[in-house]
């Protein structure tokens, strides 16, 4: 082959590109290396500390701006092993008052720790008190390689609402891969809006590099200080909670299982959130936290579940308004169509029970009075209304739409963790179990009076309440009404219109409010104040029946709209009726009447479960019996997790 | 015949070895694996030779790739010329099954999984497409001449790439982008890597000053529309040694300049858009009608560079912040200086900075180095090696590496000089170019000179496949080296 010389030529080029590189590195290297004073000040086995600089955790406020939670500085000992130098450890026990072999257990269990390397960051002690910090904090020069990192702990100024305020844990290895903000041993928002406005509140973590001589000595900081990087506070929350009615609500639920939700219908913001049994926040922060978490997680009640939000529930006859409404929106009834009851919804061999009342009976005195039957037939002709849908399929999805923009079946997007969605069967749902089209409105007639399938959230009834109040809308509800300095979320102002005309809504109102009048809800009728309101006695497959009411008040510039829900509480008007007037009389009056306080004691005092206090503390024994005080012939029943009723089938 | 020809070339072998190479290549992987010991070194675990520890394994791939390397060694040159094309081809193959079957490591796909040992195939392509341009140039009658045989070269060298970029390694495929070394000295045209240097200028001037605004224009596009101009002069008055043409646009540009500048003190400001292509867009008007009068291909060649330059400037900023993902755009952001992010992507840098900064002269001493311990440096074992060294041997010991491996480089062109064959000389040139590419690159970005681009400092950096594929590289060029007397020029 033929060389070419002037190609070859060409080896100067490469070879003297790899020269002129490897030059300009070496000069780059020479800048670094040699002539930078910064780093050759660093040189001799200096390091940098880089030493976080925790900011304070947002704090929380209730509507009424009273501090909730606030911070409260905690100090952990820590060390680098490597850097650890023999040292006197009689004094040093003596010093943290802890005994020689506590002192070796907690070596030992450092060093069998996950994340040991001698080289990083250890805790020795965590949460010093003030005391032992002052005494540590003096004799820390003595002991080369252990510094003091300065942590937030939370504290309460109250005692309930522990399922909205939540707790705050330190970060397990999935939070570190899922955000790289977070370092071992850092916090994160565990429950509650803890956990939904973790990134408002936490703020952002600063950064001290300092320098280090080779034992291990502070000797300044680097670059001046330049390069630190000042922790930024993180953002402060105000609540819509009226922490006064929170524990006001928490006590009426003292010994019930059940939640109580209460809204102001106008800007969706929640005023109360119980679930019952629940936990004194105050049980999550420090050392107990552990161990506290283990048995409210052991407790057979639940008290970590967050009933208001997470429980699934039949809403049972709460849940007849909206069918009011479709039907009145469908033109399936005029305000004149009566339909008969002779003590229940009798026809073709099934038989939906009732009471005694006049028959046939229109809307509003249906309402009133809790008719099974009206609703059930209403229902009924809805669905099998085959020229105005065309198929049982049609009609039906026709009315979940309805149920749908009503606030049920989805999320309401509370901001709280762990919501559900309740349950409202689609079309093809039906078809399923029954086969295509092979079901007529009589198949699932339980769902018309909010049984059968249909599945709520507390928080949606209480959120239907708030939608009859407005005649129309909900905002989204929510329990946090303000970040400051960064203002409102949008979808806390968002607006949701149901697909029901506001005209409809009137004569469902004026049902709701005969109730309280002369019907099922008389208990709540409270002199001075227009109340609305909706019993509910939900059957469920747990026992006795669950006691519910939705309402608000006043009837025509609603404040307050509510829903309490007693898991096998009996009859609607055995607890529901009494706890929600109370709560729509604390909220509106701030005082009860001396009477009402009366009813109040009583309600507070009634169990229908048998738990040592509503603070439900402590792993699930046999049955603390002695504690249990029967009231109106209730007894213990064990609480589940309602489910759906998957096989659809009917009694 | 042919069997007395075998014999005396494995008696000659130990002679004919390049042993210079080969002592280079030990006192790398030695000081290699030591420099793992010390950037995983830990307190209670010490050591070297474990195979629990980064540095034992290392050692251990290694002496296996020392083994590896001495069987490749016996392997007759033919073997390698013969089936250059099927190495090739099975490696293309076994990219793209990777990109199937490989597990998602990190967001690449690019490892095969073999029970407690990983590979990755991309490592082993290197030597396989070297293999293949080296025999694509040694046919009988190529040259790099004609769209044709461009076509096929450039094929050699971009069906990896995309293979790679497939597995989201986009590191490992920009590697063999230096391949265009080889091209350049096989004859393609040095116009090509002035282009790529003009591109990469561009490239940074247009973002780098992108902030702020002169003439209405952002100050990187006046710059670069300003070098357009420079370089369009220098290329007629240089390369197309036309001193009229030349200085007459070169006058051209200065007067308009003086006049618009004049303007703006009588208060009327020029837009800089309407400036700059009203004047180039009239000097090249000029240059198309000059063309008549002078070397009509090199007039047209400046013209056509003028065009594709402003093409160019105007692509780099949608390029930027349509094409590159988020992460990739702020490492060249960190890297120009145009933010830094000391928390988020600037940091490895940084920390890697500090580290290489605080070794000083001398450095801090063996294991001694408490940045890297400290565990600041992330992948300080793989990719960041370089910063162990940097620390703990210091400007001496980091200069050091740096003049062991252009040794090599220098060493490996002269090798591929002395070759009588083409086949030979092409392999040791890619072999030259990887070494370039990721001698610049890792190192470049260790000291803060490149964007952070993940791929291995050859021989140092924490992996078998890595040192692997540089050791098949090697020692397959010292055998073609060793046999080029039996298969010399005809």
């Amino acid at each position: 082959m033929r060389k070419d010389y002037n190609l070859e030529k060409r080896k100067w080029v490469i070879g003297g590109f790899v020269v002129v590189l490897v030059c300009i590195y070496v000069a780059r290297l020479f800048q670094l290396q040699v002539m930078d004073s910064t780093y050759k000040a660093n040189a001799d086995s200096n390091a940098f500390l880089q030493k976080v600089i925790y900011p304070s955790r947002g704090l929380i406020y209730d509507r009424n701006d009273s501090l909730i939670v606030y911070n409260q500085p905690a100090y952990d000992l820590m060390l680098i092993p490597k850097d650890v130098q023999p040292f006197d450890t009689v004094d040093f026990c003596n010093t943290l008052q802890i005994t020689r072999e506590e002192f070796d257990r907690r070596w030992a269990d450092m060093k069998k720790g996950r994340n040991y390397s001698a080289y990083s960051q250890q805790i020795f002690v965590n949460h010093l008190s003030a005391q032992d910090y002052g005494r540590l904090q003096e004799k820390l020069y003595r002991y080369p390689g252990f510094f003091i990192v300065q942590r937030i702990l939370r504290q309460y100024n109250t005692h309930v609402a522990g399922n909205v305020l939540g707790d705050i844990r330190e970060v397990n290895t999935k939070d570190i891969e899922r955000d790289d903000y977070y370092r071992p041993g850092d916090y994160i928002g565990d429950l509650g809006i803890e956990k939904s406005y973790e990134k408002y509140l936490r703020g952002r973590k600063g950064m001290e590099i300092l320098i280090r001589d080779a034992v291990g000595k502070i000797k300044g900081r680097y670059n001046e200080g330049r390069d630190d990087v000042a922790p930024i506070a993180g953002n402060d929350l105000k609540l819509s909670i009226d922490i006064e009615l929170q524990e006001f609500g928490e006590m009426m639920m003292n010994g019930k299982c059940g939640a109580i939700v209460a809204i102001e219908p106008a800007t969706g913001e929640i005023l109360a959130l119980v679930s019952s049994p629940t936990f004194d926040p105050a049980l999550l922060i420090g050392n107990e936290r552990g161990k506290n978490y283990r048995d409210l997680m052991n407790n057979r009640f639940k008290p970590l579940y967050d009933r208001s939000i997470m429980g699934a529930y039949p809403p049972g006859s709460t849940f007849k308004p909206t069918q009011g409404l479709i039907f009145l929106q469908e033109g399936i009834v005029n305000l004149s169509t009566a339909y008969p009851c002779h003590r229940g919804y009798i026809n073709a061999g099934l038989r939906v029970g009732c009471h005694g009342h006049f028959s046939p009976i229109p809307l509003k005195p249906a309402i009133q009075t809790s008719c099974n039957a009206y609703f059930c037939w209403g229902f009924k002709y809805m669905l099998d209304k085959r020229a105005k849908y065309g198929s049982v399929g049609n009609a039906f999805e026709v009315w979940k739409q309805y149920m749908v923009s009503m606030g049920y079946g989805y999320k309401l997007d509370v901001d709280m963790p762990g919501e559900s969605r309740g349950f409202i069967p689609n079309t093809a749902f039906y078809d399923k179990i029954y086969g295509k089209d092979k079901w007529v409105g009589q198949s699932i007639i339980s769902d018309a009076i909010g049984q059968g399938e249909i599945l709520a959230t507390p928080l949606q009834i209480a959120n239907l309440g708030a939608t009859i109040a407005n005649r129309g809308h909900y905002i989204t509800p929510h329990v946090v009404k303000e970040i400051k300095g960064v203002g409102v979320l949008k979808k806390s102002i968002e607006r949701h219109d149901t697909k029901i005309d506001r005209a409809n809504y009137d004569p469902i109102v004026e049902g709701m409010r005969m109730a309280v009048l002369g019907g099922t809800c008389r208990a709540a009728n409270l002199p001075g104040i227009e109340v609305c309101g909706k019993t509910g006695t939900a059957q469920n497959p747990h026992g006795r029946d669950h006691s519910v009411f939705m309402g608000f008040a006043p009837m025509n510039d609603p404040k307050i709209a509510v829903c309490v829900y007693v898991e096998n509480g009996g009859w609607g008007a055995t607890y529901g009726v009494p706890i929600g007037s109370l709560m729509i009389e604390k909220y509106l009056r701030r005082t009860l009447s001396p009477g009402r306080m009366a009813v109040a004691a009583h309600m507070g005092a009634s169990h229908t479960v048998a738990f040592a206090n509503s603070k439900a503390y402590g792993p699930a024994k046999k049955e603390p019996a002695k504690e249990s005080k029967p009231s109106a012939g209730n007894q213990p029943t064990t609480v589940d997790n309602p489910k759906p009723n998957q096989d659809g089938t009917k009694e | 015949m042919e069997l007395r020809n075998e014999n005396d070339n494995s008696g000659n072998l130990l002679r004919s070895i390049d042993w210079f190479t080969m002592v280079l290549y030990l006192i790398l992987i030695v000081w290699g694996a030591i420099s793992i010991y010390a950037a995983t070194y830990d307190y209670d675990k010490a050591s070297m030779f474990s195979l629990d520890e980064f540095s034992g394994k290392q050692f251990m791939w290694a002496g296996l790739s020392f083994i590896l390397g001495l069987v490749l060694l016996l392997i007759d040159r033919r073997i390698y010329e013969a089936y250059a094309y099927p190495i090739y081809g099975f490696m293309i193959v076994l990219l793209i099954v990777t990109i199937f079957i490989a597990p998602d490591i990190k967001g690449s796909r690019s490892w095969l999984v073999f029970g407690p040992v990983s590979l990755q195939p991309a490592e082993f392509t290197k030597f396989a497409t070297a293999l293949a341009l080296a025999k694509l140039f040694s046919t009988y009658g190529y040259s790099l001449k004609g769209w044709r045989n461009i076509a096929i070269a450039v094929t050699i060298i971009v069906l990896p790439i995309l293979c790679i970029i497939m597995e989201r390694e986009t590191g490992s495929a920009l590697v063999y982008t230096s391949l265009v070394f080889v091209l350049y000295r096989e004859g393609l045209s040095g116009f090509v890597l002035f282009a790529a240097l003009c591109a990469v200028v561009y490239f940074v001037v247009v973002l780098k000053f992108a902030a702020v605004t002169i003439m209405g224009i952002p100050l990187g596009l006046f710059i670069a529309f300003i070098l357009v101009m420079v370089v369009i002069v220098a290329m007629l008055l240089i390369y197309c040694r036309s001193l009229i043409l030349g200085g007459r646009v070169l006058l051209g540009y200065v007067g308009s300049a003086l006049l618009v500048w004049g303007l703006s003190l009588l208060g009327v400001h020029v837009n800089g858009y309407v400036y700059f292509f009203t004047v180039i867009g009239v000097s090249l008007l000029y240059l198309l009608y000059g063309m008549l009068h002078d070397d009509m291909k090199k007039v047209l060649t400046t013209i056509l560079w003028a065009v594709a330059s402003l093409v160019f400037m105007f692509m780099v900023d949608f390029a930027f912040n349509n094409i590159l993902e988020p992460h990739q755009q702020m490492r060249i952001k960190v890297t120009l200086g145009i933010e830094e992010d000391l928390r988020g992507a600037g940091y490895n840098v940084n920390q890697s900075k500090i580290a290489i900064g605080s070794g000083g002269v001398l450095g801090k001493g063996f294991l001694n180095g408490t940045q890297t311990k400290l565990k600041y440096v992330p992948e300080q074992h793989t990719d960041f090696i370089y910063c162990t060294i940097g620390e703990e041997q210091g400007f001496v010991g980091s200069t050091a590496v740096l003049f062991v491996f252009l040794l090599l480089i220098l060493r490996i062109i002269s090798i591929a000089e002395r070759q009588h064959t083409a086949f030979g000389r092409v392999y040791a040139y890619c072999v030259a170019s990887y070494l370039i590419f990721h001698l610049s690159i890792n190192i470049g970005m260790v000291i803060g000179l490149c964007p952070v681009i993940g791929i291995p400092l050859p021989f140092f950096s924490y992996g078998g496949s890595s040192l692997w594929g540089f050791t098949f590289l090697l020692f397959i060029l010292l055998r073609i080296d060793a046999d080029r007397k039996a298969y010399g020029s005809w």
